[in-house]
């Protein structure tokens, strides 16, 4: 008898497979639609970053027409397995349009899957029996199909968007799902070099959950810390990836904790302690604060991620950033890719070109997203705040502190500010911003 | 000492032609080993007195002198061995119970030992600590599930944390098991190091408070010391439930050692025992230490930080989940061969369990109930240097107590000989003759040294596992991988074997 590859191998989940990689990201921030074919130029130039055995792509506002259900993609080892989970979708969700996912015939992709494509609603009475909100319930059925029914596994699972992924090179993963056929406003995509032969279609990246996508190049070294510490919460890391660990950190902390990006990102690439040190009082409690209930969280080692998600994607390097990321920016778009090369080859004179420093995010998001007002907050709030620099730095003194500059208040009017302060610095710095709120209302 | 059928355990050579009778070991010896024989004018030594703990030999200016262990041997037999047989000469000689001091010294296995850490190669660069940052920054205290953010603003306070520059702080130990300079030197230390000193259940002398940023108060069955202005000296206060010693067992320090300084710290009348119950006769139950939590939280309006302390024992992670709902903010698990100044010896030797078991059991028991993160966990007893360190952390615990390791640096010989109060390097003493031996500068600095080695040792084998900040460490069992264990053994602490 024939044995297929993939089942002599360990799955991913299984065994922990370490891999390097090349990721590439391209956003039209008015929300325009376009063609697969740049993305996938761009991550067919870095060929000798991967090794054939696993490239994949996510493409953002690709279903207009069913943008208010969910999409999901199912690889399926067998019609068993589509049967059982085919039974448990029916259960939790109204069906309203399904099909085989459309693919070519392509030399270098083999032992596919059988692979299935569902618009579904989650019942309303089943939501409401488990006492969770929508996109909770979408996680939960999520991870029940992927841990529960053997052979069955969901690569995709968001609105209006899809992951696309298979074993091979990423131009011929292109090919074989037509990708030159879809249109969507944000795509990323990637190539993967890993160090053994897992052979598995359900581990090529990128990964996904609800709407989040991360395409990611590294190896972190701090993953059963971030592991243990999401698994408190509810998840589920079947695959043992990085990747995985890293979407559900996301997910955790905007969707379910409700941050910013701007913090999140904060959390995963934490500013080292001798920068929160230099920084202004109030943005270095914050930092403090973040450290200490988020510090499982700092994901560390090498990595280079694109989150995507409906309203764009970030792109972010480790704290010393130890990958390659580069960045460019023309006209609506923005582009992010393993090397320059891949961004060049799409678009040959970018207005800008930089290269994010460690732990500095490239947030490109759709110009209507929420998350721009979200943004400016953080930073922008106290204008020009210079402090007393002396006194606080220097730790155990007690007494009175001087505090001077600018206060931003909303609509942008700034005041002068300038008060003493009598305080214990030891319990470090709420009680100041209560009293600047104070003064603020004055 | 002198039991009937006792022979000498060490056997003192003395080389005459070395030997200038100078009469310093004489002077040294607080168990009497040497004297000077006046009319004969030399000096002669009785090994029978002779505890081993070298301070003559390192003092004599002549080096004259070399202590061996007595090759006097009984009847071979693998049962009845030397160790038994005068256990119970003594015994039936006092008819009391034999104490020790120091930690257990029974060859148990030491999983420390059994564990082996990774390093990064070609997937995954190694950091190095000499070119870039290496945080050991750590924060031991209650943590909230999420932080509520607005307008880049912090909602909710967070609960009082203790701010370490490394994740080590020095166990407890009274003033009164060990002396004031040997107090002090732990306090100055801890000050300079930016981590904690505990005061055990000895007070804190008035002379200290002034290190009141880096001390831990205890309050332990006997209450010695505890007064409002005690619990608001410190920067956190510790229930202590047991000690990994002499697990269910209170502690005695007798009346000799309860001079006027004792007395005055401990708030007991000169020359009284002080005598700590072996449970707290407020606490006899888990509701009860939740009273008792809140008692001392309410006392200093939240707020310190209120660590538990119990010692490791077979039922642990059950209890550690009880304390972690009790209100504890930072829960500390002692393992059995933690140190004590004086236990009975059955007790040290036989009971508890190792603080590798009970550590890696508590942490997965508290992240299978998804508690962990709102509660800190440090562990002690016999963290012998830095890689036992990164072992711990791996394994699950946020920071580590050291005890014995601290007195060793400080001149500690470990001849177990504490619970007699004549400590010849004056660290376990109140004799004011040894204890002025202790220089606390001096002992303040070899610990310092001692941390700093430690922390630049632990700044390496992050960098090569490819982690620059303590906290990606914590929890990180898969940096881990055992060594001769069983299956079963591997199962409890949570790692692969090597090869895996």
């Amino acid at each position: 008898m024939l044995t297929r590859k993939s089942e002599m191998l360990l799955h991913e989940g299984e065994i922990r497979i370490p891999s390097g990689c090349a990721i590439s990201g391209i956003i039209n921030k008015k929300g325009k639609s376009f063609s697969g074919e740049d993305i996938i130029k761009s991550i067919s130039l870095m060929h000798e970053r991967s090794n054939g055995l696993g490239g994949g792509f996510a493409a953002y506002g690709i279903y207009p027409e069913y943008k208010d259900l969910y999409a999901f993609h199912i690889f399926y080892d067998d019609f068993n397995a589509k049967n059982i989970t085919e039974q448990f979708l029916n259960e939790f969700f109204h069906i309203k349009a399904c099909d085989k996912l459309p693919t070519r015939k392509v030399p270098g992709i083999a032992d596919a899957p059988i692979i299935w494509r569902y618009f579904a609603k989650p019942k309303e009475g089943k939501i409401m029996d488990l006492q969770l909100n929508e996109d909770d319930y979408v996680m939960w059925c999520v991870m029940k199909i992927n841990s529960e029914i053997k052979g069955a596994f969901i690569i995709s699972s968001g609105k209006n968007m899809g992951v696309f992924k298979a074993v091979g090179y990423p131009e011929d993963v292109a090919e074989f799902y037509m990708l030159d056929k879809y249109k969507g406003y944000c795509w990323t995509a990637h190539g993967r070099f890993p160090t053994n032969t897992p052979g598995w279609w359900g581990g090529a990246h990128p990964f996904n959950l609800l709407d989040w996508t991360i395409v990611h190049n590294g190896e972190i070294s701090s993953y059963d810390t971030n592991r243990k510490y999401i698994e408190m919460f509810g998840y589920k890391c079947t695959l043992q990836t990085d990747t995985e660990a890293i979407t559900y950190i996301f997910d955790l902390l905007v969707r379910r904790h409700g941050l910013p990006v701007d913090i999140v990102v904060s959390v995963i690439a934490s500013p080292f302690w001798y920068q929160i040190e230099r920084m202004d009082y109030r943005l270095r409690a914050l930092m403090k604060a973040i450290r200490i209930v988020y510090g499982s969280l700092l994901v560390n080692g090498p990595f280079s991620i694109i989150l995507g998600f409906k309203d764009g994607f970030v792109a972010l390097n480790d704290r010393l950033k130890l990958r390659s990321l580069v960045a460019a920016k023309k006209g609506d778009f923005v582009y992010v890719a393993s090397e320059e090369s891949a961004i060049k080859i799409i678009c040959s004179q970018p207005d800008t070109t930089w290269y994010p420093k460690g732990g500095e995010p490239v947030i490109a998001v759709l110009d209507n997203s929420d998350l721009i007002g979200q943004k400016a907050w953080l930073f922008k709030n106290i204008i020009d705040m210079s402090i007393n620099k002396d006194i606080f730095d220097n730790d155990g003194i007690y007494g009175n502190i001087k505090v001077t500059g600018k206060i931003a208040v909303n609509g942008g009017i700034s005041k002068d500010f300038n008060k003493e302060f009598n305080k214990d610095l030891d319990n470090d710095m709420p009680e100041d911003i209560e009293l600047l709120a104070e003064v603020e209302s004055l | 000492m002198s039991a009937a059928y006792l022979t000498p355990e060490y056997i003192i050579e003395r080389n005459k032609e070395r030997c200038t009778n100078c009469q310093i070991c004489v002077k040294q010896c607080s168990f009497g080993a040497h004297s000077f024989l006046k009319e004969e004018k030399i000096v002669v030594s009785d090994d029978a007195k002779c505890v081993n703990c070298h301070r003559c030999i390192v003092y004599c200016p002549k080096r004259a002198l070399v202590i061996k262990k007595n090759p006097l041997e009984f009847r071979e037999n693998a049962n009845w061995t030397d160790k038994a047989i005068k256990e119970i000469y003594k015994q039936a000689e006092t008819g009391g119970i034999l104490l020790c001091g120091m930690g257990n010294d029974r060859p148990y296995p030491i999983y420390w030992d059994h564990i082996l850490i990774n390093a990064s190669q070609v997937t995954n660069p190694s950091i190095d600590p000499l070119r870039e940052p290496m945080e050991l920054k750590t924060f031991l205290g209650r943590k909230p599930d999420k932080l509520k953010i607005q307008n880049g603003k912090l909602m909710e306070d967070l609960p009082p944390q203790l701010e370490l520059e490394m994740p080590v702080m020095f166990s407890a130990m009274s003033f009164g098991s060990i002396s004031y300079n040997a107090c002090e030197a732990l306090a100055m230390a801890a000050t300079q190091l930016g981590i904690m000193y505990n005061t055990g259940e000895g007070g804190f002398h008035k002379n200290l408070r002034k290190y009141g940023k880096n001390t831990i108060v205890q309050v332990a069955s006997g209450r010695f010391g505890v007064d409002i202005d005690y619990l608001l000296a410190g920067a956190a206060i510790e229930i202590k439930i047991g000690q990994g010693a002499k697990p269910g067992i209170g502690g005695h320090l007798p009346g000799e050692k309860v001079g006027p300084e004792v007395s005055a710290t401990r708030m007991i009348p000169l020359g009284t025992d002080a005598l700590s119950p072996a449970p707290h006769h407020d606490i006899y139950s888990i509701e009860d230490l939740r009273q008792l939590i809140y008692s001392l939280k309410e006392a200093t309006d939240y707020q310190k930080p209120v660590l538990v302390k119990i010692a490791a024992v077979h039922n642990i992670a059950a209890i550690c989940s009880g304390i972690a709902r009790a209100g504890a903010d930072i829960i500390v698990i002692d393992g059995f061969r933690g140190g004590t100044g004086a236990a009975p010896l059955r007790i040290r030797d036989n009971v508890g369990i190792p603080v590798e078991f009970a550590l890696a059991a508590v942490d997965s028991r508290l992240r299978s109930e998804g508690i962990r993160n709102q509660i800190s966990l440090v562990c002690g007893g016999s963290i012998r240097n830095s890689a036992d360190i990164i072992k711990a952390i791996a394994l699950g615990a946020d920071a580590v107590y050291i005890g014995s390791s601290a007195l060793i640096a400080m001149g500690c010989h470990m001849c177990q000989m504490c619970y007699t109060g004549k400590c010849n390097w004056g660290i376990a003493t109140q004799n004011p003759d040894l204890a002025k031996r202790l220089n606390p500068k001096v002992a303040s600095t070899k610990l310092v040294n001692l941390l700093t080695a430690w922390a630049n040792e632990m700044k390496e084998m992050l960098g090569g596992m490819g982690i620059n900040a303590i906290e990606s460490l914590r929890g990180n069992r898969l940096m881990l991988r055992g060594i001769g264990l069983n299956d079963r053994e591997l199962n409890i602490l949570g790692i692969k074997a090597a090869g895996e």
